[in-house]
């Protein structure tokens, strides 16, 4: 309804002029890293660069993709993507399992564990770096998918969340599992994890960003390139001392560093807000 | 609150909480305790024993002036990132509010750079304000200002502030423009009737209204600002020059990875272990009020 809050006219144009130059300040560093992904070296190192696209694209994409500067690019997609599938799929795993044990069932220890996973808050990775570092040197899970993937998986967000929408749900249900002689795995298989899938499928979109995005512990346990995730291998392209970097490549690899988790909260709009907005209760 | 009915068994749910009882074990608690236990050692040179000091790591770091640094410098870096990511999301959301359609449009093109990773925004930040071959540079430079983040600790403090700042602004955005569309149209009406310009119905009903908002996205920006920005100081300063640019997270991993100061660097962990300890019980104080209201 327009009522007097809203005129058309001058201030509705200054509204969207406002907005819009908001989006384009905040667009300019993905637009210039793009520019200088599909220009030359050359293009770039006589300031200033271009500020539309140039003809390399190609050339500088299968550069990156096929050779790198440590190792193919591909392969460090390749490593993000176990790396972020493996650490979304085992935190839902996880979570629900507990969720559902706390929720439905009654025994010892409950309590002391739900204080557990509730500490786990307070211990984020950047404040045990070294003694996690070393503990899995001593499983020898350096430069490995299980290292990247295992120490992360602990969720009490997700854990909390589910306790939550599994509270919400009508005890009739459980009632009738029951009397149907449904075992409780049956119950949970059948009907809870179905039910819960909404929930899931938002919960999957924040978690597999984070998967992604993470930088710190893949710095500390991916010695050997081959290992390295994009996010983390970007900065291992620039060369040490003052040799130039090889822009055109490293700035193809950031875009196709950004490319998946973009995409994902772009055709996930709905369930991205809803995760994001769940995960902070 | 709790089930009325439940299933019987004891062995069934232990096992299901087995996995998350073992991954929480090895990888957090036991880190963690190693953490503490370590801050109480120096370990000599060659790393084959360990000296017992007490609490002289502590009285040592609390004393060091370059630690103290890192706190004051935490600080500023985490209040300017809050503080410029909000005001600007804020002033997108107010406007992006104003509009009867559309807003939503606005929404997509602003929320996607929370997609962005850190260290990924710390590249495209540091391209374009590169001292050889930024294009800002440049520009900066035909007006006249030398710009030289490797040399200038306020430059560089400003550049990891915006590169920081950037991608959040997608996230704090969201949340002012949901907290501005839930306040109810009749109350901005009503007042607009009795004659309030914007700015007054701004001061007066919406700010007011907001404050659950802002506090919430205050606290949550602390924490991003302490604990996840490791990657932008990463890639762009690597904590100089002259440590203008460390902050306390990226000190531990400095000291204990690259500098192997042990004992130090398990100290900073326990003391950090306070610091997210107080930030979770302010963050949970205030949620739990959220949730039952």
């Amino acid at each position: 309804m327009a009522g007097m809050v809203e005129k058309r006219g001058l201030s509705h144009w200054l509204t969207h002029a406002g907005l819009i130059l908001g989006v384009l300040v905040i667009f300019f560093p993905i637009w210039l890293a793009f520019v200088a992904s599909t220009v030359s070296q050359q293009d770039i190192v006589r300031p200033p660069m271009p500020l539309l696209p140039g003809d390399q694209f190609f050339e500088n994409y299968r550069r990156a993709l096929v050779a790198g500067v440590n190792a193919p690019v591909a392969w460090m997609l390749f490593n993000s993507m176990v790396m972020a599938m493996g650490i979304a799929i085992g935190k839902i795993v996880i979570s629900l399992l507990s969720a559902f044990a706390i929720v439905y069932f009654r025994f010892p220890g409950r309590m002391l564990f739900f204080w557990l996973i509730f500490l786990t808050l307070m211990l984020p990775v950047e404040v045990r770096i070294v003694p996690t570092y070393e503990v899995i040197a001593g499983f020898g899970m350096l430069n490995s998918y299980t290292g990247l993937i295992l120490p992360l998986i602990a969720s009490a967000t997700a854990t909390f969340l589910f306790r939550q929408f599994f509270l919400t749900i009508p005890d009739e249900l459980a009632e009738a599992a029951r009397v149907d002689g449904a075992g409780p795995m049956r119950f949970f298989v059948d009907i809870l994890v179905p039910m819960s899938r909404t929930n899931i499928a938002a919960l999957f979109v924040i978690l597999f960003i984070y998967g992604w995005n993470q930088y710190l512990w893949p710095l500390l346990i991916t010695t050997d390139p081959s290992m390295n995730t994009i996010v983390m291998g970007i900065k291992q392209m620039f060369p040490s001392g003052d040799d130039l970097a090889d822009w055109p490549v490293i700035m193809a690899t950031s875009i196709l560093a950004m490319l998946p988790p973009v995409v994902v909260v772009i055709a996930m709009q709905k369930l991205f807000i809803r995760g994001l907005v769940d995960s902070e209760k | 609150m709790e089930k009325r009915v439940t299933f019987k068994g004891i062995w069934l749910p232990i096992l299901l909480v087995a996995p998350q009882v073992a991954v929480t074990g090895v990888f957090f608690f036991f880190p963690a305790g190693q953490a503490i236990w370590q801050s109480l050692f120096i370990p000599d040179p060659f790393g084959l024993s360990m000296q017992w000091v007490g609490l002289g790591n502590f009285e040592y770091l609390l004393g060091n002036s370059f630690y103290r640094a890192s706190f004051l410098t935490t600080a500023i870096f985490s209040v300017s990132v809050t503080v410029v990511s909000m005001a600007i999301a804020l002033y997108l959301a107010v406007l992006a509010d104003r509009l009867i359609k559309g807003s939503g449009t606005y929404r997509t093109l602003l929320i996607w750079p929370y997609a962005v990773a850190p260290a990924v925004a710390g590249v495209l930040w540091l391209f374009m304000f590169n001292t050889r071959i930024g294009v800002v540079t440049w520009y900066l430079g035909q007006l006249g200002y030398d710009w030289n983040h490797v040399l200038n600790e306020a430059e560089a403090m400003g550049l990891v502030v915006l590169a920081s700042s950037w991608g959040r602004i997608s996230y704090n955005f969201l949340f002012f423009l949901a907290g501005l569309q839930a306040i109810p149209r009749s109350v901005i009406e009503a007042a607009a009737i009795d004659g309030a310009r914007f700015w007054t119905r701004f001061r007066t009903i919406v700010w007011p209204l907001l404050s659950p908002v802002t506090f919430f996205l205050l606290v949550v920006n602390i924490v991003y600002a302490f604990f996840e920005t490791f990657g932008v100081i990463h890639t762009i300063t690597g904590g100089g020059p002259q440590q203008a640019t460390t902050i306390l997270v990226y000190k531990v991993y400095a000291d204990g990875f690259v500098g192997q100061d042990l004992g130090s660097s398990a100290a900073q962990s326990v003391i950090l272990l306070v610091v997210v300890g107080i930030l979770t019980v302010i963050q949970f104080k205030y949620i739990e009020r959220k949730v039952h209201y």
